[in-house]
């Protein structure tokens, strides 16, 4: 038997997801000082790789975004 | 299926100030997982810069620059100079007899001057006790990541010239 409230449909789903998007972007924010760093160290190499993961995280996040969108949209409209 | 919400019959305004506090939460939480998600938009731009910058590269043109005559010092001597333009200090080292390095004089952590420290043969940043070799300019310890900038060097005629750097990112 569901004993969660209406209104507090999806909300932990909600959380969980901001909590992942959080993770995400603090990885996002170290890979981003290592490229640089590596950048300016003159280990130009380091740049493709940073770019392609700093891509997949930033897809991960926005699929963890549509998912909160759509939970929000579906919980909301009915 | 749509990549994002469900066309809402309900103006946009109604959608995004909702008057029941129990909606509000959802609002408060998307909206905030937007910023998030844009945040990581900009981080992933900034790495796209770094990219674009190391793919479209230009090596930089040195001046050759006079440093010093041979024999102007001793083994063991030291001179500064700036080099490639007056705001770039740089130290010269004369290592053996027919031996000479010279690297930028900041410190690749914060910037502060660094000395040579004959005794102990390395070159130090007195700030945050960085402390680099001599021999390549590497790190031996301290918080500084990276090396030294090394300032390429060519000896005609009696006279070392600067014609380079070594390690700068431009």
């Amino acid at each position: 038997m569901n004993t969660n409230p209406p209104q507090n449909r999806g909300v932990t789903a909600i959380d969980g997801a901001m909590v992942l998007i959080v993770i995400l972007l603090i990885v996002q924010i170290w890979l981003l000082s290592a490229t640089l760093e590596s950048y300016l160290a003159g280990h130009r190499e380091a740049a493709v790789p940073g770019a392609i993961i700093s891509a997949i995280l930033f897809a991960a996040c926005l699929g963890l975004y549509r998912f909160v969108d759509r939970i929000d949209s579906d919980i909301r409209q009915g | 299926m749509s990549w994002f919400r469900k066309p809402s019959s309900t103006p946009l305004w109604q959608d995004e100030f909702p008057v029941f506090t129990a909606d509000e939460r959802y609002v408060n939480r998307r909206q905030f997982t937007k910023f998030l998600t844009l945040t990581s938009l900009a981080m992933f731009a900034g790495n796209l810069w770094i990219l674009a910058r190391s793919l479209f590269h230009r090596s930089p043109s040195y001046p050759r620059q006079p440093v010093a005559a041979a024999g102007e010092m001793e083994v063991g001597g030291v001179k500064m100079f700036a080099y490639p333009t007056a705001q770039d200090p740089c130290i010269l080292v004369r290592t053996g007899s027919d031996s000479y390095v010279a690297y930028s004089q900041k410190c690749t952590h914060l910037s502060c001057a660094v000395y040579y420290e004959k005794d102990q043969n390395r070159l130090e940043c007195p700030c945050h006790q960085g402390f680099f070799s001599v021999a390549d300019g590497s790190v031996l310890q301290g918080p500084p990541q990276r090396a030294l900038p090394r300032v390429a060097l060519e000896m005609k005629g009696g006279q070392l010239t600067a014609v380079g750097m070594d390690g700068e990112s431009a």
